[in-house]
């Protein structure tokens, strides 16, 4: 049977298509690949994929998702209760809308140190 | 001239967030041997092609990174040596029991101004699998995954990388192989106890303690490109390359372990003797030196750490 396949809507960006099983970040980047997202600030923000770098940082605003492991210098149980997770690390269970989030080693430097596109 | 005091890289302790999945990825595919589990559940491995009890230790965390950096020491009396020589540079020296780590003997810890804890051993157990000395064939045990021949050295990120580069070669005899000057000052140095192009490195970051890297070291460019076709097989999240270091000239490729622990296999390098020279680079070239065949660095390598 073919895996489920959900949206994700990058708030301001654009549309990307998730599978059932596949971390968010992988369907963004893919996405980004396709010329999908639009108008980012900056470059998707792309680091380990595997939760422990904190580059990633989103919001999840609307939608169901499990998750992985994530490492506690970016990710606080705090912010786990409210949904700031790093994209790299969940994995969509229906649509999902997601707001980009400023890593926390970013944010000690201020938004500068971030990439322009 | 033969390698004395602190001999190579003896082991590193790395945290992970989920442990089998940490073991099933350095044993499975990048070809190490789990030698044991300790009764507090961290994780002991080891290549096939090294004698000592282990080279790497995984402890379950919920922050991934690096726990300790070890070297190994030719003798014992070196650890009282370099105990003096540390604390006479003014950094406090604490000591760890034989047997705190399995087949391990006692000791010495201490943090380095990158904020990395550096620790001295002289004495380990000899673990199988390990290389027979006796009509040894290349191998014993046929190697498998990215058939990793040993934990080569680190790269780690900290701050006060000048002070860091004066205390390794006045105190530890480390020697600079090579060094990165930016127009704002030193940005990395690429260190060598014996005679490989590093032992250990360390790139300015302003968060101090953090890790950049452990590599393991492979036969050849045909192995660089085997363990390419197991990281794309397995879906193991890849940083860059293949590609090759102008700096030390290892091909290499850069990956990160499931906790986000980045990781490189690489080949090659020059032989380093003591009485080389360093060699420098400059904003110029930096680039190349980092990554030859791009011959510009990528948003990872300055950013991205654990």
């Amino acid at each position: 049977m073919a895996p489920r396949r959900f949206h994700i809507i990058l708030e301001e960006h654009g549309l990307a298509s998730a599978y059932e099983g596949e971390r968010a970040l992988v369907a963004l980047e893919r996405a980004q690949g396709f010329g999908q997202l639009k108008n980012m600030p900056r470059r998707l923000p792309v680091g380990c994929r595997r939760g422990g770098c904190g580059g990633c940082r989103v919001r999840v605003l609307i939608g169901d998702y499990r998750s992985d492991r994530m490492s506690r210098s970016h990710i606080s149980a705090e912010d786990e209760a409210e949904g700031v997770v790093l994209a790299c690390c969940i994995y969509p269970q229906s649509d999902l809308s997601l707001r980009l989030e400023t890593p926390v080693a970013v944010k000690a430097k201020g938004e500068r140190a971030l990439q322009p596109v | 001239m033969a390698i004395t005091g602190i001999m190579r890289p003896g082991f590193i302790q790395i945290r992970v967030l989920d442990m089998p999945a940490a073991v099933e990825f350095y044993t499975k595919r990048i070809g190490l041997h789990q030698v044991t589990e300790g009764p507090d559940g961290r994780v002991y491995l080891k290549s096939a092609d090294e004698f000592d009890h282990h080279s790497v230790v995984l402890r379950r965390a919920d922050q991934a990174g690096v726990d300790v950096a070890a070297f190994k020491c030719l003798k014992d009396s070196d650890l009282d040596h370099y105990e003096k020589r540390v604390k006479e540079y003014g950094i406090p020296v604490d000591h760890v029991k034989a047997g705190e780590q399995p087949g391990i003997g006692r000791r010495i810890g201490f943090t380095a101004p990158s904020g990395h804890r550096i620790e001295l051993f002289a004495h380990a157990d000899q673990s199988d699998p390990k290389p027979r000395v006796h009509n040894p064939d290349v191998w014993d045990l046929e190697p498998h995954g990215m058939e990793a021949r040993r934990f080569d050295h680190s790269l780690l990120y900290g701050p006060d990388i000048e002070k860091t580069l004066d205390f390794f070669e006045k105190t530890l005899d480390f020697r600079c192989a090579e060094r990165v000057d930016m127009p704002d000052g030193l940005l990395a140095i690429w260190l060598s106890c014996g005679m490989k192009a590093h032992d250990i490195a360390f790139v300015k970051h302003p968060e101090p303690g953090k890790l950049h890297h452990l590599a393991f070291e492979l036969e050849n460019w045909n192995a660089v490109g085997h363990a390419a076709d197991i990281i794309t097989r397995y879906d193991i999240s890849v940083d860059i390359g293949p590609t090759r270091h102008g700096i030390t000239r290892g091909q290499t490729i850069y990956f990160f372990d499931p906790s986000g622990n980045r990781c490189e296999v690489f080949a090659g390098g020059y032989t380093f003797y003591p009485d080389n020279p360093t060699r420098t680079w400059d904003e110029t070239q930096v680039g190349k030196g980092i990554f030859y065949y791009e011959r510009q660095l990528n948003e990872a390598f300055l950013s991205v750490v654990s």
